[in-house]
């Protein structure tokens, strides 16, 4: 999230986000902040503080495109990238509308055919990154496939640990190897308001205050000015 | 017999819906069906609860893809689906309905035809929910069941319509019809759903609460007040 809060900070424009399977509030924010041009993705939600706002209005405005998928399509897709392969077969979804707008799924024997999809980047948040360039993400082995799939992968981290955590049974079936790690940056609780599990709980008052705050322009903004946009208070309160 | 909240009702008509079944997978903020499963996890101690998001002890450490790969291979036998529309012919819309934007289609358009007993659960009662044909279909397949704010349908294979099995305490057939957008079959006298009895009410409020307390606070909180999380140490293994 601290990255999100950047790119925001910076500006950026004309993004094109993937969301591995779903988005949430980064990609809320973004959208908001007019950072974003495209969406591709199972959907766009803040969980249990319901709906994703600026996503909401931006679609109902139509400013921003929307490639709507399912969640294991997008894991396919990005299994395929990291297999090297054009594209894979997947089960079910054959009577969603989803088939006809993605004009570039199709349906062959029986089955969803979708193409690989290789992200330009892929960037996510780490407990760890270690001496030799390695980055652990434990269980979230999603963070894994778009990094094998991304043709660059940027990783902020919690902590940096000594040594190379290759060499260690216990830690190396959930690090991601240097490989294919482009880069990375240290962002102590850059997580925030989200988990680090391990590390720090999730912050649901403020994805709460989030969500009330982002449901109109005016709050939007002010949340902005408070959160992101001063550097002092951009950052976990903790 | 002691006053109980709606929810408390709905996860009892759930955790009814669940005899015979192995393993569910709760998707994206639930915490009824949740609810529901748990309790029925407190009466059969070999069925198996996998929450999606769960925060502490995930099950899946494949990734979010896990999930999907187990469906796939029928090791899932019940998943609960919601929608922003449900049709008469089950299908369910998460996309966009009346001119406005929801979050997406998630997993649904491969979970509902992949896993063999759907239910649809939706709280909302409404014409605007429930229609005679969505706008957008997420995802079709044969659902188990559907269960509302004010009644429970099962679904009639041969006929491919909902029946009304029985209608909740505070409504009735006529509010029933009133508010049902489709066509249904519906029986001369349809009975009561059956309320919570007091030992489904103690290990909702005990137990069961603690469970969701850790996964959805929010929801824990305005039900049961302070829930207490569960201790680390999860019952969910059979």
């Amino acid at each position: 999230m601290d990255v999100v809060r950047a790119l925001v900070r910076r500006q950026a424009r004309n993004l094109r986000l993937l969301g591995v399977p779903i988005l949430g509030m980064g990609a809320d924010l973004l959208i908001g902040a007019g950072c974003v041009a495209e969406v591709e993705t199972s959907a766009v939600s803040l969980g249990e503080a319901g709906l994703a706002p600026r996503f909401t209005e931006a679609v109902q405005q139509r400013l921003i495109k929307v490639k709507d998928a399912t969640c294991p399509a997008i894991h396919t897709a990005l299994q395929a990238a990291e297999k090297g392969v054009p594209y894979m077969p997947l089960a079910g979804v054959l009577g969603s509308d989803l088939v006809k707008e993605r004009k570039d799924w199709r349906v062959e024997s029986g089955l969803l055919i979708v193409p690989a999809l290789r992200p330009d980047v892929a960037l996510f948040h780490a407990r760890w990154a270690d001496e030799a360039g390695n980055v652990w993400v434990g269980r979230r082995r999603e963070l894994a496939t778009a990094a094998h799939a991304a043709r660059s992968t940027l990783v902020t981290y919690e902590e940096q640990r000594k040594g190379d955590m290759l060499e260690d049974e216990l830690l190396a079936p959930g690090v991601i190897s240097s490989i294919y790690v482009t880069a990375t940056a240290a962002a102590p609780r850059g997580a925030w308001p989200f988990a680090v599990p391990g590390a720090y709980a999730m912050d649901d008052a403020h994805v709460a205050l989030y969500a009330k705050a982002a449901k109109t322009q005016e709050g939007f903004r002010r949340y902005l000015d408070e959160w992101v946009l001063t550097p002092k208070k951009s950052c976990s309160p903790a | 017999m002691g006053t109980y909240a709606k929810e408390e009702l709905l996860a009892c008509v759930i955790a009814r819906l669940l005899g015979g079944a192995r393993h569910a997978a709760i998707g994206a903020s639930s915490p009824i069906p949740a609810a529901g499963a748990f309790l029925h996890q407190q009466k059969d101690e070999t069925f198996r609860v996998s929450l999606q998001q769960r925060r502490a002890a995930n099950p899946f450490t494949e990734g979010s893809r896990e999930l999907f790969d187990l469906a796939g291979q029928g090791r899932i036998d019940v998943f609960f689906l919601g929608g922003a529309q449900i049709d008469g012919e089950g299908a369910i819309n998460l996309v966009r309905a009346d001119g406005k934007r929801f979050p997406g289609s998630f997993g649904s358009a491969y979970m509902y035809p992949v896993v063999p007993r759907t239910i649809l659960f939706r709280e909302e009662h409404s014409r605007r929910t429930l229609v005679p044909k969505v706008e957008f279909v997420s995802a079709r397949g044969t659902p188990a069941a559907l269960l509302t704010g004010k009644a429970l349908f099962s679904w009639l294979s041969d006929k491919r319509c909902f029946r009304l099995e029985s209608v909740h305490p505070g409504s009735s057939l006529a509010d029933v019809k009133r508010n049902t957008g489709f066509d249904y079959d519906a029986p001369q006298y349809a009975p009561q759903t059956a309320a919570p009895d007091e030992g489904e009410l103690a290990l909702l409020r005990g137990p069961v609460a603690s469970e969701i307390a850790v996964n959805y606070p929010e929801f824990a909180g305005r039900i049961w007040g302070s829930a207490r999380p569960a201790a680390p140490t999860h019952r969910e293994q059979p």
